[in-house]
């Protein structure tokens, strides 16, 4: 009787003692850099340079400024052109590799998607600059062939989105599709069989089956895309410094509020932008999860 | 096996949603506060109250090309312990100063003691921010800070209190290639409507080859600023005087309209790949700076010995007052957080009028003009340049117009970002200075200027 109860007490004392443990270290790390910071960014964005309560002054002063519609603007219509990209080709890239039925070559192409997102965010783009840049580029006949003789064409104001898209694309897409290839790897073979068997061919199979299946994978993406998207700065930070300012100086919103902490040293403001970047974020994933049944056991 | 309750199952899938979303949103939090920001600096441009002096080594940032200034005074004053730190100099208007700058009041602790900067605006933000202490209240002699060429600092002055050292001058000249000029029986302009009707001249005659560039960033200062544009007139501590659309400036926009048109004129920036490539052994005449002589042609152009020369720069038929812009021309800064001021300010007077390192080592025109007599000589003896310089670059150095101004945003960027963007969209610089005039008025309000015209 004795030997049969202790470990029960045991488990009453601390359960769930090695999950807690797991992410203990997390949970730390998490209240540090996140919560800590989060919680001063509102600070900030409420009270003025002086520590007093500023309501929402801060707010209307970066809704003033001459510069923030178009940042919104910008970031809006980066976010467009990335997310939806995104979606189409991870997917679309997912599936091609998942049919592959050669192990080699399906091997050595997640490799091959893997490997720009394994460069630093900030490298990746330094090998862009020298894409695009007509004098210098590797694909410098593709530039030329399509207009393009100065890196100045390249970066005029209304390529831009498309340029971040394709860097970020570039930079972080492979990763996602390879999460992709997992996911679809998880879907039961009798399924598909069964599908093949009732006549549903490759598109219907991809558009009944499979994609339907990878929902809360592709849900989980956007969520994260939308909201590095919408934090949009080292592209575009780049860029303007690689085109002595022709590019992006002032192009996002994180851009906006890093000069309205740098260059006009004023803080509350800046926080004031990151606070409403964090609110859309949150509230675009709560949305995202609420509709999804992203956490819904299956 | 007992199937649980529809009521408690629908309560666990609330539960697990709303855990769910709790987690989400606590994921997004943590991804989007990331990058939070932090730090605001602190107002203070009173009284200078030096800190408590302790002495010990001095922390001096420069930029790579200033670095072997900092090393040569270690090895000259080797009591004097430096801690060279090495930076980006703030170049392209990166900022970097002011960055660390606002965060080290916040922390109150990191400042360095000595700073090169090669930016001249650094005060229009260092003083408000209290980083800066005065130089003339005390810590450098007046008998040495009047060694410097005429209005040399006057990007340090604020309020008649000099809060920074001018390092090298960057005054416009006209730079040309003596032998082609020579060969093809062309006189050198004297006057801008000379300087036009030679570039229509090249057009025809020697078609591919240039007479400047009016696409560098810097194309305001070089034209608009010797043509006495008022884009950037800085009247007061927070107030600027933006006229761009003035007669002055629009007779220079058509000149360069005229010239960009007919191909004497590029519109790529000479520090560019493609510059460098189709347009380095193409060059006539190239208004410029004082440092373009190192910098562009015997650095990154390659240009051979004896071909290159100096004259003043044009000015309009029936002017009587010369004039010339200015194209940089680093500055050194003065930690009012420093406990070793004297060591600091040693350094900060070594630096600037040292001919061991200004007359020998220092790439640009010293500010300071003894340093600019015992650079002058080196450059004639290195017998690079076709001709005299010296006068050419002494003269200039008393003509920068002294209507534009150093205010904290960048007119660089401005022009970047306004009037090279609608270049490459094939529009005029005339029909763009409307633009021009809106962003300078836009950015200086943001930056909290007054701004009248």
């Amino acid at each position: 009787m004795t030997t049969a109860t202790r470990p029960s007490r045991r488990r009453t004392r601390w359960p769930g003692r090695a999950g807690h443990l797991f992410v203990a270290a997390y949970v730390v790390l998490l209240v540090a850099f996140g919560v800590v910071p989060t919680v001063y960014a509102i600070y900030f964005a409420f009270t003025d340079a002086g520590d007093r309560f500023a309501g929402v002054a801060n707010f209307v002063e970066a809704a003033t400024d001459f510069r923030y519609f178009s940042a919104v603007g910008h970031v809006a219509l980066y976010l467009l052109c990335w997310l939806v990209s995104l979606v189409v080709f991870v997917v679309g890239l997912a599936l091609v590799l998942h049919r592959l039925t050669s192990r080699a070559a399906g091997t050595a192409l997640r490799l091959f998607y893997y490997i720009p997102g394994a460069l630093a965010g900030a490298a990746s783009v330094l090998v862009w600059l020298f894409m695009l840049d007509p004098s210098v580029s590797p694909v410098s006949f593709l530039l030329r062939a399509s207009g393009f003789d100065t890196f100045g064409e390249v970066v005029a104001p209304g390529h831009l989105p498309v340029l971040f898209t394709m860097i970020a694309f570039w930079t972080g897409a492979g990763g996602w599709i390879v999460v992709m290839y997992g996911a679809l790897n998880t879907i039961s073979p009798d399924l598909l069989e069964a599908a093949r068997i009732d006549g549903a061919g490759t598109w219907q199979t991809a558009w009944r089956i499979q994609i339907p299946l990878l929902r809360k994978w592709i849900v989980y993406m956007v969520i994260l895309a939308f909201a590095g998207g919408t934090q949009l700065f080292v592209e575009p930070q780049l860029l303007s410094q690689a085109s002595v300012g022709v590019a992006g100086r002032d192009y996002s919103l994180n851009q906006l509020s890093y000069d309205f902490a740098f260059q006009n040293d004023n803080v509350n403001t800046a926080a004031a932008i990151s606070v409403e970047l964090l609110v859309i974020g949150v509230v675009v994933a709560g949305v995202f999860v609420a509709r999804s049944g992203f956490f819904d056991a299956d | 096996m007992t199937a649980p309750a529809p009521g408690a199952r629908r309560s666990g899938q609330r539960r697990r949603r709303s855990a769910g979303l709790v987690l989400g949103v606590a994921a997004v939090l943590a991804a989007v506060t990331a990058c939070g920001n932090g730090g605001s600096g602190t107002g203070a441009e009173s009284g200078f109250q030096p800190v408590q002096q302790t002495g010990g080594p001095l922390t001096v940032w420069v930029d790579s090309t200033r670095l072997p200034a900092a090393q040569l005074y270690q090895k000259q004053h080797p009591a004097t312990k430096l801690n060279i730190v090495t930076y980006d100099g703030d170049a392209n208007g990166s900022n970097y100063l002011q960055t660390k700058v606002s965060l080290f009041n916040r922390t109150r602790s990191g400042w360095p003691d000595v700073v090169f900067s090669t930016q001249n605006n650094e005060t229009s933000w260092a003083v408000q921010a209290g980083f800066t202490a005065p130089l003339n209240k005390g810590q450098i002699p007046d008998a040495t800070l009047s060694g410097w060429a005429p209005g040399a600092n006057d990007p340090c002055t604020v309020d008649g209190t000099l809060y920074c050292l001018r390092n090298d001058l960057a005054q416009t000249v006209l730079w040309y290639n003596a032998s082609l000029m020579q060969q093809w029986n062309y006189q050198v302009p004297k006057t801008w409507e000379e300087y036009q009707a030679l570039g229509q001249r090249v057009a025809t005659e020697h078609p591919g080859y240039l007479v400047g560039t009016a696409g560098d960033n810097f194309t305001p200062e070089i034209y608009l600023w010797a043509a006495k544009c008022g884009a950037n007139e800085i009247t007061g501590p927070k107030a600027v005087k933006v006229n761009t659309t003035s007669p002055a400036c629009t007779r220079m926009a058509t000149l360069l309209d005229t010239l960009v048109a007919n191909r004497s004129m590029s519109t790529s920036s000479v520090f560019s790949s493609d510059f460098d490539k189709n347009s380095g052994d193409k060059i006539l005449m190239l208004p410029g700076p004082s440092w373009f002589g190192g910098s562009i042609f015997q650095e990154s152009l390659k240009t051979p010995k004896g071909q290159i020369g100096v004259a003043p720069m044009p000015q309009w038929a029936g002017e009587t007052a010369p004039s010339v812009g200015n194209v940089g021309g680093g500055t050194w800064l003065l930690s009012a957080h420093s406990a070793n001021l004297k060591d600091a300010a040693d350094f900060l007077t070594w630096v600037t009028t040292a001919p061991d390192y200004q007359g020998q080592v220092a790439p640009g025109y010293p500010a300071n003009t003894g340093a600019a007599k015992a650079w002058l000589a080196k450059q004639t003896a290195s017998g690079y340049y076709a001709g005299d310089i010296t006068g050419p670059l002494q003269t200039a150095a008393a003509q920068v117009w002294p209507g534009w101004g150093y205010g904290q945003f960048s007119q660089e960027a401005i022009w970047a970002a306004t009037v090279t963007t609608g270049q490459t969209a094939g529009k005029t610089i005339v029909s763009l200075l409307p633009d021009w005039q809106k962003a300078i008025t836009d950015y200086a309000k943001s930056n909290g200027y007054e701004v009248s015209q």
